[in-house]
This record gives C-alpha cells, structure tokens and sequence, in this order.
C-alpha cells in the first residue's frame, strides 16, 4: 500500500476574526482528485492557500511526501525549501489566468519557464516540450508563440495547466479553475483534466463551490461550511447519501440543476 | 595650495558631507563582500537631476581621493556634454587631476562603455545606473524581485532570453544584457553594449554600479567570475563588425556608425575616443 502524498491533521488558519478554517483531517493519494466543495467564505481559498504554504498555519499538521520519498511538515518549512517544492513538486492552478499566467510574453515562453527555472538550458529542446504540451491540452503548437492574452478564456486555463504540468508535479493546487467558464467550455475543461490526472497520476486538490465538479472529477470531497468540514467521503457516497444538513442541500441543489 | 583650495570651496570636499560620505562607503563594502547583490542607500539630493548619473556620482564623491585622477566618458567619449559637465564638477569639488587616457586614470566613471584599453589592478570603474533590477520588465513588484534574489529563482530571466529568440530568432538584448555574478546574484550590467560584457569577467578593477533614482548600488569585486546568460543552442556572442575603424583601423573595438555628410554617407569609428586616438598616434 503506498503512503500518501499528503497528510493533514487538525489544520487550522485563524485570521483572529472567527474566519479561517479549522480541525482539517484528510490523506491524498498519488494520482487522486480531491475536490473541497462549500459556499462563498466557507474557507475554501485559505484551506487550499494554507496546505500550498501560501499563508502560515496556525495549528496542526501538513506532511507532503516528496517523489524520492522523503517526508516534509509544510506548517514549519523554511521559506527557501518551500519555494524549492512549489518550483518542482507542485503546481498551483488559479482561477483567473491573469494570476496564473504571465500575460505578457508567449504561450512557449509559460509553459517553459518553470523548466528554466529547474536549470533546462537548451532552446530547442524547451521550445519542442512547450508545443508538446500545448497540444496535450488541445491548443494548436501553431499558437506556440502567441499571448495569452489572444487566448479564449477555456485556452487560457488549459494554458495554465500545461504550465504547470510540464515538469511533472506530483501534487497540484486548483482554486476554482472552472469559475470563469461557460458551461459547455468547462465540460471539456474537465475532461481534458481527468484525462491528464489519469495518465500522469498527479494528485489533485481543486477547489470548487460546484459539487457537479466534484462529481464529474473527484473520487473524494470534503464539504465545507463556516472554515470547517462538515462531511468529507467518497464522493458518490455523499451525492447518494449526504449526512449532513448542508451537504443535502447542495446535492439537492445539483439535482435540481 | 590645498589649505587656499580649501577656503574658497562652497561645499565639503567632493560636494557630499563627510557622514553621507561614511554612509555610501559603509554601503560599498557590503556591495562589494556580496558581488552582484544590490545594497540600497540613503541617495542625497545631487545638484543634478536624476538620469545624469547621480547614482555614479554619489558613489564616485564617496571614494575619490586627492590623489585620484578621474576620467569621465559618456558613451565611449570624454567630450560629450554629460561626461564634460560631470568631469568640471568633479574638478571644481576636490581640485584633483582630470584625464581622458584610460591608462592613467586612477578612477572612471562611465555610462555606457567599458574602455578598450584593459583596465589593471588598482583602478576603480565607477557605472552610471538607470535600472538596477535586471528583473524589472518581467516583475514589476521591488517586493517579488527581492524575494527571487533571495531564493535564487531566476528562471524569469530565460523567459526573456526565451521570448528574444520566439520573436526574433537569436537573443536581441544587446545591451545591459544580464549576467550572473559570482554564480550568486542575477545583475544588469547597466546599458553597456553586450560588446563589454566579457570585460567584467575576472577583471583585475574594482566595478562599482550606482543607481540614484533607485537608491541602489552593486560592485563586482576584482577577479569575480561574471557570467553573461545564455542557452546551449544559442551560446552569447558579442557584436562584430565587417569593417575596421574608419579613423585607426582597429579591428578589436566597438564601432559606432556617424553619418558624415548630408548625403547620408556613413563611417564606422570607434566608440571609445581615448583608445582610437592611442591607436592612431600609435601607428603615426
Ligand atoms: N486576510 C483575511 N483576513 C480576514 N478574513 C479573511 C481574510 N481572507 C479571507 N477572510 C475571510 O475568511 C473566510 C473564508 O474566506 P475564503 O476566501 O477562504 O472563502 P472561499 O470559500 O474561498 O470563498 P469563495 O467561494 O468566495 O472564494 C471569509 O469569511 C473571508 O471573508
Ligand atoms: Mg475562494
Ligand atoms: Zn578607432
């Protein structure tokens, strides 16, 4: 049985006005898509910015288990070694391409630089990985040298992950990645992901207020209210049988939908 | 002499006040145990304005001496008007000895040129900086690029290198073109030609870099590897021209084109005044 590549226990950001998240426990696997579902404010964005080491934790536990093995507490890394993993361990999708995108330099020239930055030093080489790429995620290698700004909202996404996925991270972040899409444009978003989840075997954590994300995506869901997990499971089970008030009234929601 | 020097000065010696003075050179020595690391200072009002080299010459005031004899170039002359006015300055404030002869100046400052005349150990350069931050057109926050210095994450610099060859099939940047110092420190070289990179690289002179707007000053220490960044399949080159200079027929220096007549007609010559004049009495 493999060990996970997270684990969290009592987990907790306090921003000292009673917001935040609190008493977290979960484990994610290699190549698992966990999907952290809840309102507007739940907690959703501070628990995924916390375990990234993006804001410091103010309780608890976050083991990361690197690819050759080794064990690291994310709550008390030193900033230099926690860049040192974002950089080549994880990758950190955001909802608005604008944050997660450099804007102003071409297609080939994002998806590149993450490689750059582990030291890859041969032009062609980086230029033949970003076409690649750029087609793993259905976006022409003709658009190799375009900007994202001449990208469509479903490309620029796609963009984002290929930018991410290029040095292949074993553990990927997603806030709300689907939030700026029309309906049809995020089906095949996620489509597309499953696809590369599957055949890279990235663990996933997306954050989403959709349980129709999570559904279509996530083998397991926590379910968030007021900073805390209210159900957390297998997904289907929670769609088939959600335990708590709120989660029935979010599948309730989607069924309806 | 000095002591009737001294009464009709209007300002301490070399303009700035002897504590600003301890406050650059204090500053200085940081710069120069941490090559290529930018050092930010307390930069002093400069009855110049900004963009005419304050920075170089704050740095400059900071460290001349009595015995110093100063050269100032813009571009590769001595006779432009920012060289001359900063040359004038410099003589009115400390009285020292002023030349145009790259081999006997004690201290340089500069703009955009390295002289071609190889400097030797003891002589001081002194950089006239518009942008200290070789990270600037890519990360706009002085917060995020000091943080990329921190971490050593320097993987922005090649998207530029990168978008370079994308847009126009081989590295553009010709000039202020970045180089890694002591395999540390990301720096921008300041708007010398690409031309003088290889100069830095081990040179037996003191390099010193001023920014006045941005209140930041660097040095690359004596014999300090100097790296200028590149990729495997397109290695850094420097300019090379067809023709030698039009005037000493130096094949080794950096050209600049003059239009001569009205005409359009067009020569090369070296950028570097002083050197194309040595190679010419040279040969005479
Ligand atoms: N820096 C902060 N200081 C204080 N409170 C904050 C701060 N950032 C967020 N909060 C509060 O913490 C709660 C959780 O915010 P968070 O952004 O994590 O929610 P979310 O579930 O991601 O919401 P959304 O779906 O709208 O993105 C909210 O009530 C928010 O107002
Ligand atoms: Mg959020
Ligand atoms: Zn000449």
């Amino acid at each position: 049985m493999s060990q996970p590549v997270l684990s969290v226990s009592g987990l907790a950001k306090d921003y000292g006005n009673g917001q935040g998240c609190f008493d977290i426990d979960f484990e994610l696997y290699e190549g698992e898509v966990l999907c952290i579902v809840g309102e507007s404010g739940s907690g959703k964005s501070t628990l995924l910015a916390t375990l990234a080491g993006r804001l410091s934790a103010d309780a608890g536990s976050v083991r990361f288990r690197d690819r050759a093995g080794s064990s690291h507490e994310l709550t008390t890394l030193a900033e230099a070694e926690r860049r040192r993993l974002a950089r080549s361990e994880w990758g950190f999708v955001t909802q608005h391409a604008r944050d997660g995108l450099r804007m102003n330099v071409s297609a080939g020239a994002n998806v590149s630089e993450r490689l750059m930055a582990l030291g890859q030093r041969h032009y062609g080489q980086l230029r033949e990985t970003a076409a690649q790429w750029l087609e793993k995620v259905e976006i022409s290698r003709e658009r190799l040298d375009d900007r994202p700004t001449a990208f469509s909202g479903g490309m620029q996404q796609r963009l984002q992950i290929a930018r991410n996925l290029v040095t292949q991270p074993r553990l990927v972040f997603m806030d709300e990645p689907t939030g700026g899409l029309d309906v049809s444009v995020q089906a095949r978003f996620l489509d597309l992901l499953r696809r590369l989840v599957h055949d890279t075997g990235i663990a996933v954590i997306m954050v989403t207020h959709d349980l129709g994300v999570a559904r279509l995506l996530a083998q397991r869901t926590l379910v968030m209210q007021q900073g805390r997990v209210v159900e957390a499971g297998l997904t289907d089970q929670i769609l088939d049988d959600p335990q708590h008030p709120y989660s029935q009234l979010l599948v309730s929601s989607i069924l309806q939908a | 002499m000095t002591e009737a020097c001294h009464s009709q000065w209007q300002y301490n010696f070399a303009f700035l006040d002897e504590n600003t003075k301890r406050m650059l050179r204090r500053a200085l020595l940081k710069a120069v145990a941490i090559p290529g690391y930018q050092v930010p200072f307390g930069s002093r009002e400069m009855p110049l304005p900004y963009g005419w080299g304050t920075g170089g010459i704050q740095l400059t005031a900071s460290i001349i001496g009595q015995d110093d004899v100063l050269k100032v170039i813009d571009q590769g002359a001595d006779d432009t008007t920012n060289a001359v006015n900063i040359r004038r300055f410099f003589a009115r404030v400390t009285g020292v000895a002023t030349t145009s002869s790259t081999a006997a100046a004690s201290l340089i400052q500069s703009r955009h040129r390295i002289p071609e005349t190889p400097l030797r150990s003891g002589q001081i350069m002194v950089f006239q900086v518009p942008e200290p931050e070789a990270l600037r057109t890519l990360e706009a926050s002085e917060v995020e690029t000091r943080k990329l210095h921190a971490h050593q994450e320097y993987g922005l610099m090649h998207v530029k290198l990168y978008e370079d060859i994308a847009r126009f099939g081989h590295i553009a940047t010709s000039y202020d073109y970045p180089v890694m110092v002591n395999q540390r420190y990301l720096s921008s070289p300041s708007p010398i030609p690409k031309f003088d990179n290889p100069k830095l690289h081990m040179s037996p002179a003191l390099l010193l870099f001023g920014a006045g707007r941005e209140k930041r000053l660097y040095a690359i220490p004596p014999h300090t590897r100097v790296e200028s960044l590149a990729f495997d399949d397109h290695p850094f080159s420097v300019q090379r021209w067809e023709q030698a200079c039009a005037l000493c027929g130096s094949h080794d220096s950096y050209l600049d084109e003059i239009i001569t007549d009205d005409a359009g007609a067009r020569m090369f010559v070296c950028s570097d005044t002083d050197y194309c004049q040595q190679q010419q009495e040279g040969k005479a």
